[in-house]
């Protein structure tokens, strides 16, 4: 093991403003912020779908933003159309069937000590690692 | 008014994923990429986020309600159950075959990027998918 790419100011600054942005979410609409619960209460008849829906308009936002700063957003996906499929469906399935996902379980969850969202957060860590080792990046 | 404050949650937390580097999947990968060429920042991110969410909630939670909204909606399910980690580890595949999870791949939109509006259109089917399976295990449940 070597460690390459490592940039922990940039991570530690962001990672406070989504923690940041987590709490404002919390303080005032009263909610957890998980972009899956989010996602999926935006396509969902549910009774807080135009919050969702505005939420979601934020994530769009924030890169575009941030992009008035000059600064070049680096951004390189690469797979095949149907990796994108499957991965795709293995997101949006996986993180509805263990509701929650790396913001649900692994931001909020670990925060509120959570126990179901500290295991979800170990294991899906552990399968992403292992899914990497046996298909490369 | 939850409205405006779901919108500015939201961009705040959008800046927060480009900041951080987390809607580069190539990024994301680096760090399950551990026992080759690691790059630990993701580690960090959540460091970053749980040391500013975690005291915050906790002391804001004392209070009787949410500023705008009625009451707080805090998840009380506390089953670790086959659903928990079947979940878990479909998600953990997904991720570690593109790097994207739910969050950066939204975010990712604003990149106009064709790749990224397939991987986002299979997650939302994916979604509906999840759901059905859980209805139809758990008839009674929601």
């Amino acid at each position: 093991m070597n460690i390459i790419n490592f940039t922990p100011v940039s991570a530690f600054v962001g990672g406070s403003l989504i923690g940041f942005a987590a709490f404002l979410f919390f303080a005032f609409n009263g909610r957890i912020a998980g972009v899956c619960s989010i996602a999926s209460g935006a396509i969902n008849k549910s009774e807080n779908r135009f919050d969702n829906i505005l939420f979601l308009l934020g994530l769009i936002i924030g890169p575009i933003i941030y992009s008035f700063s000059g600064k070049e957003i680096e951004s390189v996906l690469t797979n095949s159309i149907p990796l994108l499929i499957i991965g795709g469906l293995l997101v949006g399935a996986g993180t509805k069937i263990g509701n929650g996902c790396t913001s649900g379980h692994g931001v909020c969850g670990v925060s509120r000590f959570s126990l179901r969202s500290i295991i979800a957060t170990i294991t899906f860590i552990i399968t992403g690692v292992i899914t990497v080792l046996i298909f490369g990046i | 008014m939850t409205k405006l404050s779901s919108l500015i949650s939201g961009i705040i937390f959008g800046l927060g994923l480009t900041i951080s580097g987390m809607v580069n999947p190539e990024k994301v990968l680096g760090f399950l990429n551990i026992f080759d060429a690691w790059d630990p920042s993701l580690i960090l991110v959540m460091i970053g986020a749980i040391l500013i969410f975690s005291p915050l909630h906790f002391i804001f939670k004392r209070k009787s309600r949410p500023i705008f909204a009625k009451n707080f909606f805090v998840p009380s399910n506390k089953d670790i159950d086959n659903k928990l980690i079947i979940g878990a580890i479909m998600f953990g595949v997904g991720w570690g075959l593109v790097g994207f999870c739910p969050g950066p791949a939204i975010s990712a939109i604003s990149f106009l990027n064709t790749s990224v509006y397939l991987f986002v259109l299979f997650m939302f089917f994916g979604f509906y998918l999840g759901n059905f399976f859980i209805n139809k295990n758990e008839p009674n449940k929601v």
